[in-house]
């Protein structure tokens, strides 16, 4: 699959507050997003053949019906939740190279007005499985990860201060960036006045909440030389995950050695086999930060630096745009632009790849996209320009 | 300082089946019970139809004495649910079970001041005992010292 396909389209709503969006409806930013995609790229909707989802995606009965798509011949989604946004277009990739469909979309989208992600662990029907976590009052991710991040600090004497690099780092990418929903400077200070919500994590670890679409048109690397922008190349995109992982946050047995970590190293493994390239190559990496603590996490799974020593990885100012060997989030991320499902992250990768994003960074060629830390299946992407 | 309390009890709505409902019998008697595979002797929690090791469906349920000790832990000081507000702070937390081959209960460290809660410490567990008295939900406190 290594280097056959391309995304060459890129489309997204405007990136609203919680609510927002009203009265437009899930479908219909959606459609936009898509519709953005194709023109983006130079095609016209009804040359669209074929859907790769994530996390339960949307129902391609109606998007044809509504879009006017003549034929669909792939429509698949990869089983979880947010672990598969940068594996979607891995199964893209496949679908193209397979030969099963030619013009395919991955689309993210989010509405949280009726419900907030933050609680959404307590809108889930009761299962025999989630009657041994719904009790003790973790109610959402944020209070999941939490523990994680409680484990990493006592194993690896990750501090505070290292969550508030990130959040802070992130924030100052958000300064410049017009889309970005925070815009106003973060200070240290700042970080640690902010509410704590869930100790160690407070108000500024935690991403945003917004409503928004973005959707991606990936097709063969062929038919991408013939279109209106220079290809993304599409070098790995792979999803998975182990048994020492599994159902991470709502098992909580993980094996001590993967407690505190993201559950990504796996599949880290084998996209970079897969793309052929090593940490040390990219240039710019877009990291699903629902959580800071995750993102450091992230980084010791990815192997930007060894496993216990993000905290020190991040203090050392390597993610900043300004200065760090690897910038990260560089669009200010889901805790400082927008949270759509992590599909702004590979928004920010190929607008970083075109040449064309907001805060540039120098020269990029390689471009990492993770999926989010999850249940099985987490995700990782390479695209490179 | 504060003193952790117990989340909303409305967060807790019990659904079972077949392999944990013998988890929940047991609680009702303030019995805590342990998954054991009766092939391999593999613990596992929650209790499942096989045994990820040898995969056998066989269990042999093994009640633990309830010590054990904080391995994580989060302290909730926010009101995400508006039924969140009375029961604040309350401490959600990950407990290795003495005895239990290594598996965790996720609960809550109750009945203590929040200050004193760290990774690490031994704790012994508590029934709160619900409506109806059909089933118990296992808490843990510090362990009183001798």
């Amino acid at each position: 699959m290594r280097d056959r396909t391309a995304i060459v389209g890129l489309g997204a709503t405007p990136y609203y507050r919680r609510g927002a969006s009203a009265p437009q409806t899930l479908e219909e930013l959606v459609g936009k997003s898509i519709l953005g995609a194709v023109d983006d790229a130079g095609l016209h909707v009804r040359e669209i053949d074929g859907f790769a989802y994530f996390a339960g995606g949307f129902d391609t009965s109606m998007l044809i019906e509504t879009l006017g798509i003549p034929e669909i011949r792939f429509t698949a989604t990869l089983t979880g939740t947010g672990g598969g946004s940068a594996g979607a277009i891995g199964l893209a990739a496949a679908a193209i190279v397979s030969g099963q469909a030619e013009v395919v979309v991955c689309v993210g989208a989010n509405q949280q007005g009726a419900q907030r992600y933050g609680s959404i662990t307590a809108a889930y029907p009761a299962t025999p499985e989630n009657a041994f976590f719904s009790a003790s009052g973790l109610v959402g991710p944020g209070h999941m990860f939490a523990l994680l991040a409680r484990r990493h600090m006592h194993l690896y004497g990750t501090t505070r201060d290292d969550f508030a690099e990130v959040a802070m780092s992130t924030r100052a990418n958000a300064v410049t960036n017009p889309n970005a929903t925070l815009r106003r400077p973060m200070t240290r200070e700042d970080y640690f006045n902010a509410p704590m919500l869930a100790d160690p994590h407070c108000l500024f670890d935690f991403c945003l909440e917004n409503d928004g679409a973005v959707a991606v048109i990936v097709t063969s690397l062929e038919r991408a030389r013939d279109l209106r922008h220079k290809p993304v190349r599409v070098l790995a995109g792979n999803h998975g995950g182990g048994q020492d992982w599994g159902r991470s946050i709502y098992w909580m047995n993980m094996p001590d050695a993967s407690f505190a970590s993201s559950g990504h190293a796996a599949v880290a493994k084998r996209l970079f086999a897969a793309a052929d390239v090593q940490p040390e190559d990219i240039d710019t990496a877009q990291i699903y930060d629902h959580f800071t603590s995750q993102v450091i996490m992230q980084l010791e799974d990815y192997g930007f630096c060894e496993k216990g020593e993000g905290g020190a990885f991040v203090r050392s100012g390597a993610i900043r745009l300004k200065g760090g060997s690897l910038p990260v989030n560089t669009d200010g991320g889901q805790l400082s632009c927008a949270y759509v499902w992590g599909m702004t992250h590979v928004r920010e990768a190929v607008e970083q790849l075109r040449g064309t994003a907001v805060n540039q960074v120098p020269g990029a060629q390689l471009a990492l996209v993770t999926g989010g830390p999850s249940i099985v299946p987490v995700s990782g992407l390479i695209l490179a320009n | 300082m504060a003193i952790a309390k117990r989340p909303p009890p409305g967060l807790f709505k019990l659904s079972s089946n077949a392999w944990t409902q013998p988890f929940w019998d047991a609680t009702a008697r303030h019995v805590l019970l342990v998954a054991r595979c009766a092939g391999c002797g593999h613990c596992r929690m929650p209790p499942t139809p096989f045994c990820p090791v040898c995969q056998s469906q066989a269990i042999n349920w093994k009640p633990v004495s309830g010590r054990g000790e904080v391995y994580s832990y989060t302290v909730v000081e926010r009101a995400i649910l508006p039924d969140m507000e009375a029961h604040l702070p309350y401490v959600p937390a990950v407990i290795t079970l003495e005895g239990g081959g290594g598996v965790r209960l996720i609960s809550n460290v109750v009945d203590t001041e929040v200050g004193t809660i760290r990774v690490g410490l031994p704790v012994q567990l508590v029934w709160d005992d619900l409506p109806g008295g059909a089933v118990a939900l296992p808490r843990f406190r510090p362990l009183a010292q001798p």
